[in-house]
């Protein structure tokens, strides 16, 4: 019974959506108030639906309802609890629902949070939001509906995919939809925009908290589904240009060039139809991202079925929805009156420059994600694109994206001389480039890539502090204290999330130059040395779990005489499926983690252990953790909640 | 300097640095493309010797075995028709079996032993690579259109 009251919900869903899309957008269009004012209870019920439609599918997993396909085909009695609940995402069909909850969720949050834009606005903005939503239910209702029943119902279930039952699961994928679907917000804004053909600073800055908001999920999102990759998949990658990592990837590159462009339209008024182009463009990847990822035609972890229907109607969708948004924006675009003009030494053009080379490598990991599927799709061969060729794009593009992160905060808007500005950031750059230098022969490690990575990091350390240092400088005569508290927030959000990219880079080099993986045989009592540490092989036991069973190693640790604690890592079998899996065991560590998976066992009764050493690797998501920081601070400052206290009572004013 | 001098010197940088970056990124997609072959092309010398390439089937029974040093790992992969001998370093993926499908990556060597650098095995007990699943399906019809 209960299945099918989700599944009613979501037709309900359904159709207040196609209300929620159709009349406020014609509302505004005749300038009927009444009309537009359906916007936010429509937005409101929609949510309700779906959030209850999402309540009904986890009640059907957490009372093990086999009878529902969906169940019966991702759980099992002995699944624990958190996995029985998170299972409802481990797969399409219950993805798409949360997606559609993310969808419907942002939705409410921008109809609660709009009350200080104008009505005409808000009800294209809502109803643009309420095509999105009208696709993808629809898109659920006819092709993925996870309340299917299975008659007759099934006795067990087969149980989630063991790769997925683990913490990251219960907060890797909504953060990542979070961030996916939050770009639906900034797409939204910008068709409104587009709709009312004014594009204008005040546009620019109702959509910059919105925007940003979406990519610190996403940042957050995908360093988490890093570091999960990290320790789940036994074999110490954090990184590996899957076309799935891509896939969120670029969205997140696409969305960072958004965020800095939406910063000068709205502080200079310029960028205006490039900014509306990104919005497009950044939400049209998170939209190829879901295609890819959930449409089963890639090779990977995150594909499980394979349905044709399922990627066409995502194909014709994306298609409809990047073909509209371009024709209107052909169509309006050219009547946008140009930015304000900017000297080419200025920090207007650094911005620009971040802007296309982020769009280039976005362009270029679409590339080498998207033809090996193409030249599949048309049958002329099959090829892959491996990580050796997203490395060499990579650097050379995000290296001068780096610089220009540093140097554009120490030019002036609109113009600049270019002499006192180099003369400002010179010392700093000639230190970093000594610094770079310095530590890779100190680490014994001098390779051209180690030299660059370790000088761009201690550029922007450097950078940083010469940056806060000025800004301390504007206010003299002021104390210490009331100087640091004139900093708007926002300010320290684009010093923190840039300090992060240097925290990040020095993690990357340090891992890349110097990790050191060795695969051994191990008897009991054996040791081993290893990068400095000793290993002493302690045997093998068996450990068995609610739904595995699973055979756990001891190692005991040792950094010369200190011992250092036992590292327990698993081989697991898990029962329903009979499937095997690799728990890694990890010594985390500030500067180093030492990591140890255990391999098949020999003949002669000999396991062999995976050993790797990883230095600095903590950094990667520490740096990625200060920018999600960043991005907070920036999306939460005082300016856009004074404009909103501000716009009040002139409303107030006119209703009454 | 006049303001459309300026601006044709911005847009004169900007092509050429975006030219540069273009040009960057398809040498280096020319260079890093790995090809897909399969074991019946790989015998009939279609796949290039000392180049990294893949190649998918199944993983034939029976052929598994251990050097040793317990570290190297030789087994030998086949889509039915022909077999090709497969020698890799270190330990391997959780799904990797004798009779399921598997694709490995690594170079071909002129003694006939394919070097492993990289072995994928599928993620669930459902899913067939891809290139492993369309490896065998090419040695049937091969052999289906010999029949004829």
């Amino acid at each position: 019974m209960i299945p099918e009251l989700g599944h009613f919900a979501l037709v309900l869903a359904f159709v207040i959506a196609l209300v929620q899309a159709v009349v406020p957008l014609l509302g505004a269009h005749r300038n009927r108030l009444a009309l537009m004012a359906v916007g936010r209870p429509a937005a409101l019920g929609q949510f309700l639906f779906t959030g209850f439609s999402f309540a009904c599918l986890t009640w059907a997993f957490v009372a093990n309802d086999f009878s529902v396909e969906y169940v019966a085909m991702h759980s099992n009695t002995a699944t624990p609890l958190i996995y029985r609940i998170t299972a409802v995402w481990g797969s399409h069909e219950g993805s798409l629902l949360l997606w559609a909850l993310t969808l419907s969720l942002w939705t409410v949050a921008v109809a609660v949070f709009s009350r200080n834009l104008p009505e005409a606005f808000v009800a294209r903005v809502l109803g643009t939001l309420g095509w999105i939503a009208v696709g993808f239910l629809a898109f659920m209702l006819v092709t993925s509906n996870p309340f299917t029943r299975l008659i007759p119902g099934a006795a067990e279930g087969r149980d989630l995919n063991p790769l997925l039952q683990d913490p990251g699961m219960i907060i890797h994928p909504p953060l990542l939809y979070m961030g996916y679907v939050g770009f639906s917000v900034a797409f939204a804004f910008a068709i409104a925009a587009l709709l009312t053909g004014r594009l204008d600073a005040a546009w620019a800055r109702w959509s910059r908290p919105w925007t940003t908001a979406a990519w610190v999920f996403l940042t957050a999102g995908i360093a988490l589904g890093s570091g999960w990759a990290y320790y789940e998949l036994g074999w110490g990658g954090w990184w590996f240009w899957d076309p799935v990592e891509n896939a969120s990837f670029m969205p997140w590159l696409l969305g960072t060039a958004l965020i800095h462009s939406l910063a000068v339209t709205e502080k200079r008024g310029a960028f205006r139809s490039w900014t509306v182009l990104l919005a497009i463009g950044a939400f049209s990847l998170s939209l190829l991202g879901t295609f890819l990822v959930r449409s089963g035609v890639l090779t990977s972890v995150h594909a499980f079925a394979t349905d044709p229907r399922r990627g066409l109607f995502i194909l014709a969708f994306l298609v409809a929805v990047i073909g509209v948004s371009l024709l209107l924006y052909a169509w309006r675009a050219p009547k946008l009156a140009g930015g304000g003009s900017f000297a080419f030494v200025s920090r207007d053009t650094a911005l620009l420059g971040n802007n296309v080379l982020l769009s280039v490598v976005s362009a270029s990991v679409l590339l080498g994600t998207l033809y090996p599927l193409f030249l599949d799709a048309l049958g002329l061969g099959k090829l892959s694109v491996g990580p050796p060729y997203f490395e060499a794009v990579f650097v050379p593009l995000m290296t001068p994206v780096v610089v220009l992160m540093m140097f554009g905060p120490f030019l002036r808007w609109k113009g600049d001389e270019l002499m006192p500005a180099l003369r400002r950031v010179a010392p700093a750059f000639v230190a970093s480039i000594l610094i770079g230098l310095g530590i890779a022969l100190a680490v014994g490690h001098v390779t051209w890539r180690t030299v660059l990575g370790l000088a761009l990091a201690a550029w922007v350390v450097l950078a940083s502090l010469q940056l806060l240092a000025a800004r301390l400088k504007e206010r003299a005569g002021a104390s210490a204290t009331s100087r640091l508290a004139t900093i708007p927030a926002a300010w320290w959000g684009m010093w923190l999330a840039h300090l992060g990219v240097g925290v990040f880079i020095i993690g990357v080099t340090m891992v890349g130059s110097l990790e050191n993986n060795l695969d051994v045989k191990m008897k009991e009592g054996e040791r081993v040395e290893f990068s400095g540490y000793t290993l002493l092989f302690r045997g093998v036991r068996d450990a068995p779990g609610p739904n595995f069973a699973a055979a756990r190693a001891n190692l005991e640790l040792f950094r010369g005489e200190v011992d250092l604690g036992t590292l327990q890592p698993e081989k697991r079998i898990y029962l329903a499926q009979q499937m095997p899996m690799t728990e890694a065991a990890l010594d985390v560590g500030l500067f180093r983690d030492v990591y140890v998976s255990l391999g098949e066992q020999l003949e002669d009764g000999s396991w062999i252990v995976s050993l790797h050493y990883k230095p600095f690797i903590s950094w990667i998501w520490a740096g990625c953790v200060l920018m999600a920081l960043g991005g907070i601070l920036a999306a939460a400052d005082r300016r856009y909640r004074r404009l909103a206290e501000r716009r009040l009572p002139a409303a107030a004013v006119q209703a009454a | 300097m006049k303001a459309r001098s300026k601006r044709l010197i911005l847009v004169g940088t900007g092509v050429v640095l975006f030219g540069a970056a273009v040009a960057l990124v398809l040498s280096a997609f020319q260079q890093n493309l790995v090809f897909f072959h399969t074991p019946t092309e790989v015998v009939e010398g279609k796949a290039p010797l000392g180049k990294t390439f893949r190649i998918g089937g199944m993983v034939e029974e029976g052929s598994i075995r251990r050097d040793a040093d317990g570290i190297t790992v030789r087994f030998a992969i086949t889509d039915t028709a022909k077999v090709i001998p497969v020698s890799y370093q270190g330990s391997l993926p959780d799904l990797f079996k004798e009779g399921k499908g598997a694709v490995v990556q690594g170079s071909l060597g002129p003694d006939g032993l394919f070097r492993a650098s990289e072995v994928l095995a599928k993620h669930d007990e459902n899913y067939m690579p891809p290139e492993a699943a369309h490896a065998v399906a090419e040695a049937h019809k091969a052999a289906a259109t010999l029949k004829q």
